[in-house]
């Protein structure tokens, strides 16, 4: 498909179409929001069923359910504090839905929503909101105080205060911004040797020989891109859970 | 072989024309679809985000996670459970031989003092039997002191009866004389003299 007119395509992967026919079309289900679907369906059957023995010994599937619900329970517990419990389901949601929807992308055929700026940028602006929310409900006007901090002199606030506010208004710029980048970087980078091996394979007798090469790195990629799908979910998460630490505790 | 170079030519040439005509639909379309803002689909795409998103967090927040929480309290009640159960154990454990040593050092003690009250007890009663053998051998003692005294008493009285019997009898065959007076307090003062009176 990439291949298609002897031209590298990297970027056709990442266009919108309708998903589910024209149910789908009326609606503009797009088959970005069907992986969407497909990852919370698999999130929730893995945490539902894997639960569901209720086994004091873990089985395989509890187990793992048991890992991630404890990775991002201490992650929540060790970034925000013991009043971080509130906000464990929202840090979850979002961990597993980025974390499953990159990893759902490495499959072949599959879409990768992370790889969308509006939709990292939504669910980004939705921390932000969130977590602006929290802080609000919790500390009221103090809450302002937080663009300038204590003891700090006071000839300095026409300096700082401009800069904590863009700094604070930026923070869902540089948490969609950074996972986008990374999910594009990646699968376009996975498109161009996925097309090198084509185009090389078809260069006559020494062509698969040569093609050998970029489907090797493509292999490594894949490896790489795993640990980057696994690291960028991680990262959202943690960086939201700091993001929700200052708003509980305004420092 | 001149046919094929310009069947290659061709072929590079459409290639060319191809990545042309790509590159400017995707100019015409702004580069990467992800920034094509002016897709109806960008826009349904976020709306539907926020649908799924939505939906997930309730299920997950309302019904999946509390579940897997009451699966791991459970279980750590569990374990807290038995450890404290063996805690428990263990200090009851630590109870019973400490009442076993007090048990015993107890009964220790009882027999202890059970031995020094029979010991005390045969003590005195030894004692008490004794005194009371040195009480009756006294009385006997003094008894027969005081016989001793009497019959000695008797006798020096009879010694001095004798004495002056005697003496009147001599005196008389001597000298023929009886002077009954004189003679018993020379008697008196002889026997004073030896310390005898």
């Amino acid at each position: 498909m990439a291949a298609e007119g002897k031209t590298i395509d990297a970027l056709s992967q990442f266009e919108l179409t309708h998903a589910f026919g024209p149910i789908g079309a009326a609606v503009n289900f797009t088959q970005s929001n069907a992986h969407m679907l497909a990852a919370c369906v698999v999130i929730v059957a893995l945490m539902a069923w894997g639960m569901a023995p209720r086994a004091v010994v873990p089985g395989r599937f509890q187990a793992l359910a048991e890992t991630f619900y404890e990775f991002v329970e201490n992650l929540v517990a060790g970034q925000v504090g013991h009043e971080g419990k509130r906000y464990f389901p929202f840090v979850f949601a979002l961990f597993m839905f980025v974390l499953f929807g990159n990893v759902i992308g490495l499959l072949p055929f599959a879409f990768t929503y992370t790889s969308h700026i509006a939709v990292t940028f939504g669910l980004a602006f939705l921390v932000f909101l969130v977590t602006t929310v929290v802080a609000l409900a919790l500390h009221g006007k103090k809450f302002f105080g937080y663009f300038f901090p204590e003891g700090a002199p006071l000839w300095l606030a026409p300096i700082i205060v401009p800069v904590e506010v863009v700094s604070y208004l930026s923070r869902p710029i540089s948490l969609s911004v950074r996972l986008f980048a990374n999910m594009v970087a990646g699968h376009v980078l996975l498109k161009v040797f996925a097309t090198f091996v084509v185009l090389l394979g078809g260069l006559g007798f020494i062509g698969p020989v040569i093609a050998v090469l970029p489907l090797s790195v493509n292999v490594l990629l894949v490896g790489f891109e795993l640990l980057v799908a696994f690291l960028q979910a991680y990262v959202f998460a943690i960086l939201t859970s700091i993001y929700l630490h200052d708003a509980v505790h305004l420092h | 072989m001149k046919s094929a170079t310009t069947k290659a030519t061709r072929l590079g040439l459409a290639a060319l024309a191809m990545t042309a005509v790509s590159t400017a639909a995707m100019a015409a379309e702004g580069g990467m679809p992800q920034l094509d803002f002016g897709n109806p689909l960008m826009l349904a795409q976020v709306v539907w985000l926020l649908i799924i998103f939505g939906v997930f967090y309730y299920v997950l927040s309302s019904i999946v996670l509390p579940k897997a929480a009451a699966v791991l309290d459970e279980r750590r009640s569990r374990i807290e459970g038995d450890l404290e159960a063996a805690r428990a154990a263990k200090a009851e454990a630590d109870a019973a031989l400490v009442a076993h040593q007090a048990a015993t050092a107890k009964a220790r003690a009882e027999s202890q003092a059970a031995i020094a009250t029979a010991g005390a007890a045969a003590q005195a009663d030894a004692a008490a039997r004794t005194a009371a053998l040195n009480a009756k051998l006294n009385e006997q003692i003094a008894a027969a002191e005081a016989r001793i005294n009497t019959a000695r008493d008797a006798a020096m009285g009879a010694l001095r009866e004798v004495a002056t019997d005697t003496t009147n009898a001599l005196v008389q065959r001597l000298t023929g004389l009886r002077n009954e007076a004189a003679v018993s307090s020379a008697v008196e003062r002889a026997l004073a003299a030896q310390g005898k009176a």
